[in-house]
């Protein structure tokens, strides 16, 4: 039986209030998590250990994706560019679409899976089993413990872990593109950076400094939000992923926008 | 001085309530006992001297400060004066049980690595465990778990000491063990408070006692004064489990 309209707009109206508290509760988390990363104690020891597990240990899977990523455009720009006899640009076509847009965004969709779900399961653990009030309760400040700290090392990951992926899809294309045509490594690398700038480069890694934030502080909180045992760890990791993987696309749109106001594309 | 006081502490979740109006005061070096059944608000009064949950009337005092006041740095000063066993033990399970004996020495002194590492061992040996240093919490029974638990709360030599049902699933035996060490830390001077519904444990714990029923102080005073209660719920309470 269908639902009356009235139940309709009621439901409408609870989800919509639902959603501006998620978002009002998630940015006050964020600027906390701002204003307590200037404050004494820095836990330089902690921000290391994260900086190893979401930088060292994310680094083969996405060195192996972009190896692979950086193949398949390859060849799909070949298939493109052979049309119009175009095959010395393909080096060139890759690294701008690696540097400037793929690599960057793909690489904080992985980190949002691999990091973003460990982030939520780990908090979301230690708080249904009373670890985060027993770090309290032993005198440490727990959000800058866990949070903090985390926010701080994926904020720092991100762009080294980006330069990483670049340089992997630029080798991928260049083991597809020898294959076909038998080019030499120096050559693609010459072609492949002769129409890069600095401009391309810096912002577009820069950007993965927000994504990093938005991941860590959209797992962080879900983390520290989880209640119902491990069924609720499971939906706290689940939507950390959702969650953070739908925040950096839309903040993608924005970041570009801003990157081509400071830096505006070069036409003809 | 009290070590601990709660002035007219009232809390609920919702339209529950837990606490109704408690008071009560624990003088230091006492083993002080909250009894009751289990959901009556015992461990609910425990935060509150952690100051891991606030009242949402009255006030809770520890060494005569305010916690309920007490925010960042002053909060964890008071904090550092007080040991918190949980009743899950809730020992970082991502570090080995020394590792967890020795986090609050990391995080409060400048002692040296190997000083902290003889210290945690020490303390590990206090309660039967200093041959499980690198042990993950994982790999412990439920008694060696509340016993690591133990020696990581008194790991500063904290003059306040919090159990959250130190028997709570542990066999007899094992529970006989705990409240020896509960005894003797209570010997060292350590104030205890101690939140339990196991009246044979209180009964060797305890130096003062009080019993939570719907949230509100039913009974309170010497294990004398609750024996001779004319409460029938006090009564029925003290005579369980073998109590009395």
């Amino acid at each position: 039986m269908p639902l009356p309209p009235r139940l309709i707009v009621d439901r409408a109206g609870a989800g919509l209030l639902d959603g501006i508290q998620f978002v009002g509760a998630l940015a006050t988390f964020g600027g906390r998590a701002v204003r307590e990363s200037l404050r004494p104690p820095y836990e330089f020891r902690e921000i290391l250990g994260h900086l190893f597990q979401f930088g060292y240990r994310s680094a083969p899977l996405l060195l192996t994706s972009g190896f692979a990523i950086g193949m398949v455009l390859s060849m799909h720009t070949r298939a493109s560019l052979a049309r119009f006899g175009a095959e010395a640009m393909i080096p060139a076509g890759l690294a701008i679409a690696l540097i400037r847009e793929t690599g960057p965004l793909t690489a904080a969709l992985l980190v949002s899976g691999r990091v973003g779900a460990g982030i939520g399961a780990e908090i979301g653990a230690m708080k249904v089993t009373e670890q985060i009030d027993a770090l309290e309760a032993t005198a440490v400040d727990a959000f800058k413990y866990l949070a903090v700290t985390r926010i701080i090392a994926l904020m720092i990951a991100m762009p080294l872990l980006t330069i990483m992926m670049d340089f992997a899809g630029i080798f991928g294309g260049y083991v597809a593109e020898a294959a076909v045509s038998g080019m030499s490594w120096r050559l693609y690398f010459e072609r492949a950076f002769s129409f890069i700038a600095y401009s391309d480069i810096i912002p577009s890694t820069l950007k993965t400094v927000v994504f990093g934030y938005l991941i860590a502080v959209v797992s962080s909180y879900l983390g520290f939000a989880t209640s119902r045992g491990t069924e609720g760890v499971g939906e706290a990791s689940t939507r950390s992923v959702v969650m953070a993987s739908m925040l950096v696309i839309l903040s993608n749109v924005i970041l570009v926008k801003m990157i081509f106001f400071f830096y505006p594309p070069v036409s003809g | 001085m009290n070590a601990v006081r709660f002035d007219h502490v009232s809390k609920a979740f919702g339209t529950l309530k837990v606490l109704d109006d408690i008071s009560f005061e624990i003088p230091m070096g006492q083993a002080f006992c909250l009894l009751g059944r289990s959901g009556t608000g015992k461990s609910v009064a425990l935060r509150h001297i952690v100051g891991l949950l606030r009242p949402d009337s009255g006030k809770v005092f520890v060494e005569e400060r305010d916690i309920t006041e007490l925010q960042g740095r002053e909060l964890a000063e008071v904090r550092k004066h007080m040991g918190f066993v949980f009743q899950n033990a809730a020992l970082f399970d991502s570090m080995s049980v020394g590792e967890n004996v020795a986090f609050p020495m990391r995080r409060h002194t400048d002692w040296s690595e190997s000083e902290i590492r003889e210290r945690a061992t020490k303390r590990l040996a206090d309660v039967g465990l200093d041959k499980d240093f690198d042990k993950m919490p994982g790999d412990l029974s439920g008694g060696m778990k509340k016993r690591a638990g133990l020696a990581r709360a008194m790991a500063l030599d904290p003059p306040i000491l919090l159990v959250d049902e130190p028997s709570a699933g542990l066999d007899p035996i094992t529970a006989a063990e705990i409240d020896e060490l509960l005894v003797k830390t209570k010997q060292g001077g350590t104030t205890l408070v101690v939140v339990t519904h196991h009246i044979p444990s209180a009964r060797v714990i305890g130096d003062g006692f009080a019993v939570l029923q719907d949230g509100r102080m039913l009974a309170s005073g010497t294990l004398e004064t609750l024996d001779a209660s004319d409460d029938p719920v006090v009564q029925a309470f003290m005579r369980a489990q073998g109590g009395g």
